[in-house]
């Protein structure tokens, strides 16, 4: 005897898609607030703190524009510090020729992501490990090949001019200052992009790349975007990095101790979501900060932990909020309601923001 | 119309082969069709209501069956009714969201994919997977590596398979179709598997071949073997198996002995189709027939 | 002729390099596993090989003996651990945790040992010495021995991987670990063996590189896996013969590179190695085209 399929019944009732979870216009407000704080803290901290800040805002920047790589695009650059040392050479370069380097900074960040095109052609169609290798041996190149001019410096490097007019407190704020301006700018594009269809491609790509494709989507084209916008952005790092060393040096500007900072970070922090670099940059700093005087250790406790994270809580600490709270302060996904239920636990689905 | 319902052998109009020994005596394991099952005693392989996602999709949905010793027991469906899905938890290398595998009554679940197959649930799976950079002989010594104590032997493989062993040094890769799928079943069979399991061995050969390695089957159960086997072509799954059961998207719709079944019932169980027809004319039954026989090839 | 002395120096360095490559291109070829730490390991082998010296007094020459079964052990353990548990979530999983693992090592090092540079020194004359071919080419007595090392390793491993079981589980892994499941191989465990040579033959280049020349705590990335990746992609991936002729090729640039520019060594070194992966990624002697 046969037995008869069942058929699902439909439901007749409705279903919502909605953004967000009805918190956006507070995370906004919030945000705000946080940035317009910040932007007063050279008028009541002391400069020892904004030094430090500097340095979080660096670290922040570069950590987004790793996420956006690794995170979404599934691109695992091991060589970022490529373009944070062109950035810092760029604006020197700027510098000698009489520009100021506050000014020079936007034409360096634009003049990285130029860079980043032919770059993106030579190693565009590796794969995961060898794409790793070959921007490490980029990176490693790059640096060779800057070596070589004395007029920069050579091996030892250079400082940089054009600043020694500025008062050092007004310098130190106005170094403050761009640092949170760059980093928020970054961490706003990255929100802008993933919020967009560039998300949605990228999301699908990670997914399966073979249905993205067919699909229509662009891939080339999507990871070259990243990888330029990431080129950009850590160009401009690399300009706030020379600002606010006053000086370059090659092998700390090209070291790829800058990578394992970022990756770290970003690991830790929630690698595939937005929130997270925020939180591994926190992470980051508080570690560097207190273990400062231990030399490396800060840097083997990150390791570790980063290789901890990244086995057993692969979306990492934001991933772990995400999971328990349901809380996307930048949400960047759909929700999909089931008819008749509005609360927390109505979620049908959820797309968006995963990582693969 | 499972087989339990009724206890008495079915008279059948095709006398099943029975299984000699080298020296002509009987052989303990039936394959025929027309032996029943026993009422008590243990299933060699049993599946108990197992549910199986791949990610969200469900692709088992409380799927049971019982796997007697020395039965061929076939498994038949259309595409993504879940067949080789079956057989792949079975051989553990997926894990059930519900319900259980056993192996001689002892429970497998969480049991490694290697350790099933020491222990004798072997499968020859979908599109052959061979070692491609080894030698046919590498490709049977891999699988001999581990292998229990049996008949089976490489030796014994090149004379099942006549044309083996002048072969026996070249790249699985330079094989045809048919080769590989006999390298592949040879491979598992020098592991002394109790059940082994074949996961749609005509994927991609020529019925003619298809046929030649069915033809096997015999030899392979008179050493005490039992079979499962999933197969898309109906009427050779039928041609073998002294039992059948019917996948349809995760779910069972048929289940019981290619004597005992009508192609209609087939059919329908088949396609998901809501009634089987009442009492099918000889012509329909004929022309049903030949539509199962020219899918799957 | 002192092109001719160039090109047979760099085929002497060669050695070295397939060396350093031989247990990337394993783990590779095996695992898919691009290790980013494998040049710290081959500087934790130039460490240990430090250690048994100092406690054990056998000489240079023979630390190895007692060195690689140690870098054997860990490289198993290490599989076993860290790098399956990555394995088993993603590709990108590997590469940072194997990132990670490589500046865990790195500042590991220079916490508990120090910033210093390190050489294995050897004490035996004849080896430190040189003879020479004719009047213009010099060879070091110390890079053939090298070179031959590398040339008996590679040897071994060819023959290990094609005649014993292990060799052929590991083939048959890496082809396809799930149908080797199947057949009841467990396929974590020829994956730890695989490491066990990759690494172990790692913790040989990191004695080699003591002799030859020096190590500190970020050797490993400063120059030997850069190196090492540039022999096994020049070389092409899946072929073990193909690292010594990466590294021979990889030499060669380089002392070309420095006969034009002292300090263009490195920088044409990895020119070519850039030429190679955009050009031609499967590499000058592989038959495969995976990238």
């Amino acid at each position: 005897m046969s037995v008869t399929t069942r058929t699902t019944a439909r439901s007749v009732e409705k279903y919502r898609v909605t953004r967000s979870r009805r918190n956006v216009a507070w995370t906004g407000l919030g945000a705000l607030v946080v940035v317009v704080v910040l932007a007063l803290f050279p008028y009541i901290v002391y400069s020892g703190t904004t030094t430090i800040m500097v340095q979080a805002f660096i670290i922040l920047t570069l950590a987004s524009m790793w996420n956006l790589l690794a995170g979404y695009a599934g691109l695992v650059s091991v060589g970022q510090q490529a373009f944070l040392g062109l950035g810092a050479y760029f604006v020197l370069i700027l510098a000698m020729h009489g520009t100021s380097p506050f000014a020079a900074l936007p034409v360096a960040a634009i003049g990285c992501g130029v860079a980043a095109v032919p770059l993106w052609w030579l190693v565009s169609r590796l794969r995961s490990g060898y794409f790793a290798i070959a921007t490490w041996v980029l990176a490693t190149t790059v640096m060779l090949v800057i070596e070589k001019f004395p007029s920069l410096g050579s091996g030892t490097g250079a400082p940089l001019p054009g600043l020694a007019a500025i008062s050092p407190t007004l310098l130190e704020a106005d170094t403050y200052w761009i640092g949170l301006a760059v980093s928020v700018l970054a961490l706003g594009a990255m929100y802008l992009l993933l919020r967009g269809r560039l998300g949605l491609v990228l999301t699908a790509i990670r997914d399966d790349e073979v249905a993205a494709r067919s699909s229509g989507a662009r891939v080339g084209l999507a990871r070259m975007l990243v990888f330029v916008v990431a080129g950009i952005g850590c160009g401009a790092a690399g300009g706030v990095y020379i600002i606010s060393q006053l000086a370059v040096q090659p092998s700390a500007a090209f070291n790829v101790q800058w990578t394992a900072e970022m990756a770290f970070a970003v690991i830790i922090g929630g690698l595939g979501t937005i929130e997270g670099p925020i939180l591994g940059t926190i992470v980051y700093m508080v570690l560097q900060q207190t273990l400062a005087s231990y030399n490396v250790w800060y840097l083997i406790i990150l390791g570790v932990v980063a290789m901890a994270v990244a086995i057993f809580a692969r979306r990492g600490l934001w991933g772990l909020v995400d999971e328990y709270l349901h809380l996307r302060l930048f949400p960047v996904g759909y929700w999909l309601w089931e008819p008749g239920s509005g609360g927390r636990r109505g979620l049908l689905r959820r797309r968006g923001g995963r990582p693969g | 119309m499972s087989s339990a319902q009724d206890g008495a052998p079915a008279t059948s109009s095709q006398s099943g082969d029975t299984a000699r020994a080298q020296d002509g005596a009987p052989v303990e394991g039936p394959l025929t069709k027309d032996t029943a099952r026993p009422q008590d005693g243990t299933p060699l392989l049993e599946v108990r209501g197992l549910t199986v996602h791949h990610g969200q999709l469900r692709a088992l949905d409380q799927v049971s069956l019982r796997v007697f010793p020395g039965e061929v027991y076939a498994i038949i469906g259309a595409n993504g009714a879940g067949k080789s899905t079956l057989l792949r938890t079975i051989a553990g290398l997926h894990r059930a969201t519900e319900g259980s595998v056993l192996f001689d009554g002892r429970d497998m679940t969480g049991v490694r994919p290697e350790r099933r197959a020491t222990q004798g649930i072997v499968m020859v799976p979908e599109g052959r997977r061979l070692f491609g950079s080894l030698t046919l002989e590498e490709n049977l010594k891999v699988g001999a590596t581990y292998a229990r104590e049996g008949q089976w032997t490489i030796e014994r493989v090149y004379e099942l398979f006549g044309w083996m062993k002048d072969r026996r040094r070249q790249l699985t890769a330079q094989l045809s179709g048919g080769e590989q799928q006999s390298v592949a079943i040879g491979r598992a069979l020098v592991a002394n598997p109790r059940v082994l399991l074949l996961d749609e061995l005509s994927l991609g050969l020529a019925p003619v071949v298809v046929q030649r390695i069915y033809a096997m089957l015999p030899q392979i159960l008179a050493t005490g073997l039992t079979v499962l086997l999933v197969e898309q072509d109906v009427s050779q799954a039928l041609r073998v198996a002294s039992h059948i059961q019917c996948l349809l998207e995760g779910r069972t719709t048929l289940e019981g002995r290619p004597a005992d079944v009508t192609p209609e019932q087939v059919e329908a169980a088949y396609f998901g189709l809501a009634s089987a027809p009442a009492g099918a004319a000889e012509g329909e039954a004929l022309w049903i027939g030949s539509m199962m026989s020219s899918r799957g090839s | 002729m002192d092109w001719v002395n160039d090109v047979i120096q760099g085929i002497l360095t060669g050695g070295l390099y397939a060396l350093f490559a031989c247990g990337l291109s394993l783990m590779f070829g095996v695992m898919k596993v691009v290790n980013l730490a494998h040049g710290d390991l081959a500087v934790v082998g130039g460490y240990v090989a430090l250690g048994v010296i100092a406690i054990t007094h056998v000489p240079v020459l023979w630390s190895f003996l007692i060195v690689v079964p140690i870098m054997a052990v860990l490289g198993y353990g290490l599989q076993r651990t860290l790098i399956q548990a990555a394995l088993d979530r993603s590709v990108l999983t590997t590469l940072l945790v194997t990132f990670g693992l490589s500046v865990v090592i790195e500042n590991a090092l220079l916490q508990f040992v120090n910033a210093d540079s390190h050489s294995l020194g050897v004490n035996n004359s004849i080896i430190t010495a040189s003879f020479s071919l004719g009047s213009q080419i010099q060879i070091a007595w110390l890079l053939l021995l090298i070179l031959v090392v590398a040339v008996v390793l590679l040897l071994g491993l060819q023959y290990f991987l094609s005649a014993s079981k292990y060799g052929r589980l590991i083939r048959a892994v890496a082809d396809d670990k799930e149908a080797a499941q199947l057949s009841g191989v467990d396929y974590r465990h020829v994956f730890g063996i695989a490491a066990a040579i990759a690494v172990g033959s790692v913790g040989l280049a990191g004695i080699a590189q003591g002799m030859y020349s020096q190590f500190a705590p970020t050797t490993g990335t400063d120059t030997i896996l850069l190196f090492a990746f540039a022999a096994v992609v020049i070389g092409g991936l899946g072929s073990l013969w193909g690292t010594l002729v990466g590294g021979v090729v990889l030499g060669v640039a380089q002392e070309i590179g420095s006969q034009i520019n002292a300090s263009d060594g490195f920088l044409a070194g990895y020119i070519v190695f850039l030429a190679v992966l955009i050009l031609r990624p499967q590499g000058l002697v592989a038959r495969g085209a995976q990238a």
